[in-house]
């Protein structure tokens, strides 16, 4: 409903009449389509376009009884107490490291998975590979951590494989410095299948000619790989690049929340998980609205220049 | 000459043996990943069948359930608050489902609409969610603002249509041949019978796709959950689930007669309920999962494509 006004408020008093005529008219001829809209438009502005309004209270002192509007303003001052917090720093370090590691270990290893699986000859093989790979992806956050929590208590699987060398047995997710290491190495159990999908796809796309042409001339298998795959991977590799620099400072909550406790926070406390016990748990809705708001801006500022870099070096980008 | 070609010969052969030993390489490379890969699963379910005793002396890997007991199954079945948790996720699944996979067809159907005034601003208005949002906490209060919270309603509305779905179907309808739409209309048929008799059986196969995304989200989602709901009788299996494998909270759960042998041994029933709940919890997906694997990889492969 909102976007009907704007295109009829926009042009000069004759051309919004016949554009609110045009409307009119189409609005009756597809009467039935409009009405398909509703709940559509519904949606999106009750849990998409509300909320973002709604970020509004990060520069207000929220108060529920006089609502988002009427809440009185504060400026910057939120965004001031994160910044001169000791979470500022803690949480802001954690959330880059965790995705900088993640990317790290997890875009090339989906990229060579890839190759590797491309380099089989036995196409059913391959195929089982495949859908044991992408198994993980579909198994519940919920299920994934427990296991992990499960594996590597003290009296867990971990821990009594470790005794046969010697290792003392101790609760791996009280100890601070292997929280990265545990979410980081079940990160890339879960994905690491799943995102290899679209370098697969990419790879089958690549013209088999190519490979005979390559052969006659005497390039082995190594060589094929480095002169024709791999260029042809180029643009995917890319674009999946830049979506991935644009992710890199948003570290989801959800499996955070799982794994994390009051001994770990020092290295597993990020933002969205701050953002959270804050906001959810101690109703402090202004403030940790300010946090998430600053998380979302320099994600999209990150886009934005991982974007700009790809399009000047290699013309891909995403817009 | 001859000297020159025997060294092409054994630069050939050096090739093709460097070759065979990669091949052998990467396919032990493979059986690895692949082990390590379901090997957590499979260990849940061989200590899921197995006796608690055994199981608590055991140490190091599982190659086979240790004895065998489906004691753990039955113990969960008996036990109130994982079947209400399962029976609420079947309501969940089964009613967001539904709502889900028709709203997001309908608002597809519009999207595709070659001749709407109003394609451009509403496909706009769908494409900005791609990219932003308010955040969690302005999401969390507008659905506290609409009284949803603690309701059921909290789990389904506040995610009915998913805007990368939506984009998905929407290039699948587009796809439809024009003229069984036209010959449609001349013989009268409004736009919700031509969505639902011709549009949607034509796209069957992506519907299927719609149909299991929504179903799987909604059955291993839990984090709505966790924020929306306080009454602990409308708790999905897997916020039931997070209580007996992360906070290790079973006081409720374990529900075992007083004094009797397996109250004693409370310890090693526990293991035991929590690996059997893992793999009821997750059997359904594992089912379905080999066959509508492929629908899964073509919904990833249409969502990451530039239009």
């Amino acid at each position: 409903m909102e976007s009907m006004e704007q295109v009829s408020t926009k042009p000069d008093n004759k051309k919004k009449k016949t554009k609110w005529e045009m409307l009119k008219k189409d609005l009756k001829k597809n009467k039935c389509i409009y009405l398909m809209a509703i709940p559509m438009i519904v949606y999106f502005i009750l849990f998409h376009y509300m909320p973002m309004y709604g970020v509004l209270i990060s520069f207000k002192d929220f108060n529920p009884r006089l609502g988002i509007w009427k809440s009185p303003w504060v400026g910057l001052k939120h965004f001031g107490t994160f910044f001169n917090s000791i979470y500022f720093k803690r949480t802001l370090k954690n959330t880059a490291l965790l995705s900088f590691y993640s990317l790290l270990w997890g875009f090339p290893a989906a990229i060579i998975l890839a190759l590797l699986l491309n380099e089989l000859k036995n196409e059913k093989f391959k195929r089982r590979i495949q859908t044991i790979t992408y198994l993980p992806h579909f198994i519940s956050l919920v299920v994934i951590c427990g296991l992990i929590v499960d594996f590597t208590s003290t009296d867990g699987l971990i821990n009594s494989i470790l005794s046969n060398f010697g290792v003392e047995p101790t609760n791996w997710l009280t100890k601070p410095e292997w929280f990265r290491t545990i979410y980081i190495g079940s990160g890339l159990w879960q994905s690491i299948g799943w995102d290899s999908i679209i370098f697969l796809a990419a790879l089958s796309g690549i013209d088999p000619s190519l490979y005979e042409a390559a052969k006659i001339d005497g390039a082995g298998r190594w060589k094929q790989m480095l002169h024709i795959t791999l260029p042809a991977l180029a643009p995917t590799i890319i674009v999946m690049f830049i979506l991935n620099i644009g992710g890199l400072m948003s570290v989801g909550a959800q499996k955070v929340i799982l794994l994390y406790n009051p001994l770990t926070w020092e290295t597993s406390d990020v933002i969205s998980s701050y953002v959270y016990r804050k906001g959810v748990q101690g109703a402090e809705y202004s403030f940790s609205t300010a946090v998430g708001l600053f998380e979302s801006l320099i994600g999209f500022t990150l886009l934005i220049i991982a974007n700009k870099l790809s399009k000047k070096i290699t013309e891909e980008s995403l817009w | 000459m001859s000297i020159n070609e025997s060294s092409k010969k054994a630069k050939l052969t050096r090739k093709i043996t460097g070759g065979k030993v990669f091949d052998l390489f990467n396919v032990i490379l493979m059986i690895l990943l692949m082990i390590i890969c379901i090997y957590p699963m499979l260990y849940v379910l061989f200590a899921s069948l197995s006796d608690p005793h055994l199981l608590m002396q055991h140490k190091g890997l599982l190659y086979k359930p240790l004895g065998f007991t489906l004691q753990g199954y039955s113990l969960v079945f008996q036990n109130p608050s994982i079947m209400k948790g399962f029976l609420n996720t079947v309501f969940y699944v089964v009613v967001g489902t539904i709502i889900s996979v028709l709203l997001t067809a309908m608002s597809a159907y519009v999207l595709a609409q070659d001749d709407l005034l109003l394609k451009k601003p509403l496909m706009l208005m769908v494409t900005i969610t791609m990219f932003f949002s308010g955040g969690l906490i302005p999401f969390f209060l507008q659905v506290q603002r609409l009284g949803l919270r603690n309701t059921r309603w909290a789990l389904i509305f506040p995610t009915v249509i998913s805007a990368w779905s939506l984009i998905v179907l929407r290039t699948a309808f587009k796809k439809v041949p024009k003229s069984l739409i036209e010959s449609a209309k001349i013989d009268g048929a409004n736009d919700f019978t031509i969505l639902f008799r011709i549009v949607i059986p034509v796209c069957k196969a992506t519907m299927a796709v719609m149909v299991l995304l929504y179903a799987v989200g909604q059955w291993n989602s839990w984090f709505n959950a966790l924020i929306f709901l306080d009454d602990r009788s409308k708790y999905p299996l897997q916020l039931i689930l997070r209580e007996i494998l992360i906070s290790n909270d079973m006081r409720e759960m374990m529900n075992l007669p007083k004094g009797s042998a397996q109250f004693i041994q409370a310890d090693a029933y526990k293991a035991l309920i929590k690996y059997s709940t893992i793999v009821i919890s997750t059997l359904p997906i594992l089912c379905i999962y080999p066959f509508v694997q492929k629908y899964f990889v073509k919904g990833n492969m249409m969502g990451s494509l530039k239009e």
